[in-house]
């Protein structure tokens, strides 16, 4: 029987011809990664274990993006434990203020992660890479701990779930509507231990951006990680930017799948989840009578260029609701960069909007916008759990940028037609 | 290996948020962080749990973030056993790194009550609910995991195999 994407890339990094379903592995780890709330945990698990060393000092990546420009003290010394670790390793991927952005936009961007990798993050949002055509997982800090210290990882291999589309999305719809569309589809553990695995003609109508967005949120339906195969959209965002040869690798013809799942990339609608969960969705065209406080654009799912120019298309020249506070966050540096020399900013504040250097900020309901009780924010994030921007009674809406944009000119949620 | 407590009872979908909400996460120290555990769904649990008890819930418990926080809270407040009909992946992976057992079964999550007092046997995966008088078998974990959780952890399984 043949192996899936995934089953292909664990099998060569465990140096094997052929991996199963089911089958526990040690896999060879091409890139480790951790942010400023998991890397003081790993650090300490590290020292403690009696290891000195890491395993290699350009396989780590280490991203401060949740606290910084740090929110306060206690933040403050959790940056110094990462910035005192990668000084003292030499790590040679370390991203503080200046350089970071949020590590799920700036690793692919910076050519950290390339197609064929194997990687592990302590942050639940690392299956992003599989856009690329990497297998990429999210773990705990233990995990991080042994990674750096051996450049391991013991994987159980999972089976997959193939998900094909064709078609292309409409003008006012993203990859956004169309992960949000399958969560809510397939519910919050829909995909639980397995991969989510992309494939069939639609592909070549989704953007990086979008193949980004999707794998993002590939944890949200409880995958393991997804995965886009690598065409010609992959190779030419790769070019010049990868610091390693990417290496393809493709499904067998005879993999086995648990289930396919036929997606019409045409039909896909603006897709909004509801309180509290990612699978509560609903088309934004029924939530009119929803009124909000808070518009937040941004994060690892939604805070790239495309998304950037999403708002921009729809804020410019025009102006922020009363009532409405509507925060921009672009990614990275070089997005926050491109958004200055672009005009973006200038429009967004024009607008009304606020628009702040890269953090995950509210995302985690960290700072920089946290909800008082009872408030509503459409947000482009990918959780809207119990409390996840703030109180415990506010709640969270998740669109697009095009929905959230539209929703600031409103305040209500709004899809992007109607305030064209 | 044995345990037992009293059980608090929680639904499908408990998330890492609740579990330890992020507003905290400005802390690696565990003491500090347990203070908050379910917070956003239990006020009291942190008053009322002791020693020992255990917590029961539905489908995919521990969903969400790769915080590691997550079972080092529930374990640090004295939680002896997770039982769930089934845990989100990074969660599973966490506990077992960090030496807090869990358990997946289905029927003992779906009929044991708030309250009830449960005693689990890891070696056999059994669980006996005194207060019914039912008993329930869970997986064992597969030899591989077992080893880790022998050896105290992943990183000090990690650390013997180097010194072999
Ligand atoms: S933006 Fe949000 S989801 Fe993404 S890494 Fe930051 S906190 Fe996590």
């Amino acid at each position: 029987m043949g192996m899936t994407m995934t089953q292909k890339i664990l099998a060569a990094h465990a140096g094997l011809d052929y991996v199963s379903e089911g089958q526990l592995i040690s896999a060879k780890l091409d890139l480790v990664l951790g942010n400023d709330i998991t890397t003081p945990v790993a650090v300490n698990e590290f020292e403690k274990a009696g290891f000195d060393k890491v395993f290699n000092k350009d396989s780590i990546a280490i991203v401060l993006d949740h606290f910084v420009p740090n929110k306060d003290i206690k933040a403050a010394e959790q940056s110094k434990t990462c910035r005192q670790f990668a000084n003292c390793q030499c790590i040679s991927h370390f991203y503080d203020v200046g350089k970071m952005g949020i590590e799920h936009a700036l690793l692919p961007e910076q050519g950290v992660v390339t197609a064929g990798d194997c990687v592990i993050g302590a942050d639940s949002h690392t299956c992003t890479y599989g856009a690329l055509g990497a297998f990429s997982t999210g773990v705990g800090s233990t995990d991080m701990a042994a990674g750096m210290a051996t450049g391991m990882a013991w994987f159980k291999v999972p089976s997959a779930i193939r998900f094909n589309l064709t078609g292309k999305l409409p003008y006012n719809c993203s990859g956004k509507d169309v992960i949000l569309s399958i969560i809510g589809n397939i519910g919050v553990d829909g995909a639980l231990y397995k991969s989510m695995e992309f494939s069939g003609d639609g592909v070549q109508n989704l953007s990086i951006d979008d193949r980004l967005c999707i794998c993002n949120m590939a944890i949200e339906a409880g995958a393991k990680n997804g995965i886009f195969p690598v065409d010609e959209i992959t190779q030419a965002y790769m070019t010049n930017r990868c610091e390693r040869k990417p290496v393809v690798f493709e499904a067998d013809k005879d993999a086995k799948y648990d289930k396919v799942y036929e997606i019409d990339l045409s039909k896909i609608k603006p897709t909004v989840s509801c309180p509290h969960l990612p699978e509560n969705t609903r088309n934004a065209e029924e939530l009119h009578d929803i009124t909000i406080d808070q518009v937040v654009i941004g994060s690892c799912t939604n805070g790239r260029m495309e998304d950037m120019e999403a708002a921009y298309k729809i804020l410019n020249g025009k102006t922020v609701a009363q009532n409405t506070r509507c925060i921009i966050i672009p990614a990275t540096m070089q997005i926050y960069r491109d958004c200055i020399e672009r005009g973006y900013v200038t429009a967004f504040i024009d607008a009304g909007a606020v628009v702040s250097t890269p953090t995950c900020g509210p995302c985690l309901g960290g700072y920089m916008g946290i909800l008082a009780a009872g408030e509503r924010c459409v947000s482009t994030t990918n959780r809207n759990f119990v409390g996840r921007m703030g109180h415990t009674e506010s709640e969270v809406y998740l669109s697009s940028p095009f929905t959230a944009a539209a929703s600031a000119l409103t305040g209500f949620i709004t899809e992007y037609k109607e305030v064209q | 290996m044995n345990t037992q407590g009293k059980v608090f009872k929680y639904k499908d979908n408990v998330d890492t948020d609740v579990i330890i909400p992020a507003r905290y996460l400005n802390t690696p120290v565990a003491a500090e962080l347990a203070l908050h555990c379910m917070e956003d769904i239990d006020k009291d649990f942190v008053k009322n749990v002791k020693e020992g008890d255990l917590i029961v819930a539905g489908w995919n418990f521990g969903c969400g973030s790769s915080r590691e926080h997550a079972p080092l809270v529930i374990k640090t407040c004295g939680v002896s056993c997770v039982i769930a009909k089934s845990f989100a992946r990074i969660f599973y992976r966490n506990a077992i790194n960090i030496g807090l057992p869990i358990l997946e079964c289905e029927e003992a999550a779906e009929e044991i009550s708030a309250g009830d007092e449960v005693s689990v046997n890891f070696d056999t995966g059994e669980i006996n609910n005194k207060t019914t008088g039912k008993i329930y078998t869970a997986q064992p974990f597969p030899p591989f995991i077992q080893n880790i959780i022998k050896k105290g952890g992943l990183l000090a399984s990690l650390k013997e195999a180097d010194n072999e």
